[in-house]
């Protein structure tokens, strides 16, 4: 099946759901609207000729210039990019899934970017999405233990983000 | 849960107790670092074990982000300490595949013949840190003597003995020393008949078969589902080796090599005849099997050594030119992955055009395994949890990065 086949087969099954794709990228890319997510990754991992039964990897990538001189020419708009790295064991076959978020839900800082838990379809998303809300602050909402997995539970703010501040002081431990 | 009466473990039955939170770690020598086990036990029983990770992060995704990739390079050697080289190799892989590189043919064996020689050592220690695990000192010495061997090839190849920085985006830093090749083969043909020592010291001492064949069961769809990879995956008798099945730019650095993936096959393991047979009371995906697939990657590897020998000593020409420190990255973003040791470790970079990325993104091989555990070690002794979290061969260094 090639490329194009694949991305037409998808777009008839979830239609809007699937917003932007990219063949021509050194890993091939497809995005699709978070309210889209679930029923999509469900169905790459049942089809029998896809079986995407494994997911590799999940990383936040946080599009943002915090030098107001560099963003105009840094050539994309401030967002957070959720992206899935999936492979089947059983055809041999990898996959990239990428969800864009805002950098703050309704535009407010603080207010964590909200997209579906993948995790009731794959168990390694158990830890990874743990990891992605500590360091990147992305909530994934209906992860059933969605907590600081590697920084300290009363860490404040997200390492991650490019406009993360390192604390000045840490329970009495001096920072920068 | 120990509650039915018919579990032949409980000897006692009018016992009334209570559950018991019992630490472990994070400074508990067998849990391979600084891993805490928090568990829920009832009597002899586990009922839950939860790990705590997060005593070793240091934040290396943020320091990839504010230097270029090249770098990054020894901030790589500190993910998995025990095979620097095989990450190394992850993430120059990665940046090569953003920049479209091609390496020469002689960077490429000897590229092969760094990691499976990483990889030689790497199981080493994973094997004798198993047998200290289970209360066995000496098989720790015995691969620690032979690991002591690899460090001093390494140590002459690039002077450093765990932090290599020796494999870098556009090749390696430098050629092998004039001579190596002899000396490796050399230390090649003493370690065979040493593996043999290694069989009868822990694959077929009884005490280590009664401590790890059916214990810590762990299903190929599990694996699969908690994207365990690796020895870890191909114990559980999945037949999956990226080296064989990875990407194309990763697969055909072994083009041409003659390996068969360790990974039972009705019962047998690929060559077994020379090596002692399975246990009749081990289960498929149990501690024994994925400490049986580590020992005969060791054979695998030391075969891949040889075969990389011959064919860089027919190479001539360029063992690949490093590129610039501060060399411009192309837009756009890569993934790949590669068979290390623990498991299969993927790099992801994002690049906005700059010289430094934008994000540099390590998938951990240990990570994926460790989350397992919890799994694994419901319902088991207490005496079986470091036995089941020895076997996954974890690495903190490379879990908290």
């Amino acid at each position: 099946m090639s490329g194009h086949e694949f991305v037409d087969r998808l777009k008839k099954q979830f239609g809007d759901a699937i917003t932007t794709v990219n063949l021509e990228a050194i890993d091939p890319w497809i995005e699709v609207k978070p309210e889209g997510l679930l029923a999509l990754c469900r169905y790459l991992r049942d089809e029998p000729d896809l079986r995407f039964n494994m997911l590799n990897c999940i990383s936040g990538v946080d599009y943002f210039e915090p030098d107001e001189k560099k963003a105009a020419k840094a050539g994309f708009e401030p967002h957070i990019e959720v992206v899935y790295h999936l492979s089947s064991i059983v055809h041999k076959t990898t996959l990239v899934l990428k969800v864009m978020l805002p950098r703050w839900k309704d535009d407010q800082p603080g207010n964590l970017p909200e997209v579906p838990s993948v995790s009731s379809i794959w168990s390694t998303a158990d830890w990874h999405e743990p990891e992605t809300f500590d360091l990147m602050g992305v909530h994934f909402s209906d992860h059933p233990d969605l907590r600081r997995i590697l920084c300290p539970e009363d860490w404040v703010g997200h390492a991650l983000r490019k406009d993360y501040e390192m604390p000045l002081e840490y329970h009495g431990i001096r920072g920068r | 849960m120990a509650t039915q009466t018919d579990d032949p473990r409980i000897i006692e039955f009018d016992v009334r107790t209570d559950e018991m939170l019992v630490n472990m770690g994070p400074q508990h020598p067998s849990t391979h670092g600084v891993l805490r086990l928090v568990l829920r036990t009832d009597g002899e029983i586990v009922s839950e074990a939860t790990p705590h990770i997060g005593y070793l992060h240091r934040c290396a995704e943020k320091i990839g982000e504010n230097l270029t990739p090249r770098q990054w390079i020894p901030y790589t050697d500190r993910m998995d300490y025990l095979a620097g080289m095989n990450m190394n190799l992850g993430w120059s892989l990665a940046v090569e595949k953003l920049m479209n590189l091609e390496l020469p043919e002689k960077a490429r064996h000897l590229r092969v013949l760094i990691a499976e020689m990483n990889r030689i050592a790497s199981h080493l220690v994973g094997m004798g840190a198993y047998g200290l695990d289970l209360g066995t000192f000496s098989p720790f010495l015995y691969a620690f003597r032979e690991r002591e061997k690899i460090l001093d090839l390494f140590e002459e190849v690039c002077g450093a003995r765990l932090t290599y920085s020796y494999i870098t985006v556009g090749g390696a830093t430098a050629d092998l020393p004039p001579g190596w090749l002899q000396k490796c083969e050399a230390f090649l043909d003493q370690l065979r008949p040493v593996i043999d020592e290694y069989h009868a010291l822990l694959t077929t001492n009884a005490i280590f078969v009664r401590r790890t064949a059916g214990i810590g069961v762990l299903s190929a769809e599990k694996a699969i589902d908690y994207g365990c990879t690796g020895p870890v995956l191909r114990g559980s008798g999945v037949d999956y080796d990226l080296r064989r099945d990875g990407e194309q730019r990763y697969t055909e650095m072994y083009d041409g090599y003659a390996f068969e993936v360790i990974v039972e096959r009705d019962g047998h393991y690929p060559k077994d005849h020379d090596y002692p047979p399975v246990p009749k009371t081990a289960v498929l995906g149990d501690c024994w099997h994925r400490f049986y697939v580590r020992m005969l990657e060791v054979m695998q590897a030391m075969d891949l050594v040889r075969q990389a020998i011959d064919r860089y000593s027919m190479c001539s020409g360029d063992w690949g030119t490093p590129v610039k420190l501060t060399e411009k990255l192309p837009k756009g973003d890569a993934y790949m992955e590669t068979e290390c040791p623990r498991g299969q470790m993927g790099f992801y970079i994002v690049s906005n055009g700059g010289s430094i990325p934008l994000r540099a993104r390590a998938r951990s091989s240990s990570f994926c395994n460790l989350s397992v555990t919890y799994d694994l070690c419901r319902g088991c002794l207490i005496a079986d949890v470091p036995a089941i979290v020895g076997s996954l061969d974890i690495v903190m260094g490379e879990i908290d990065r």
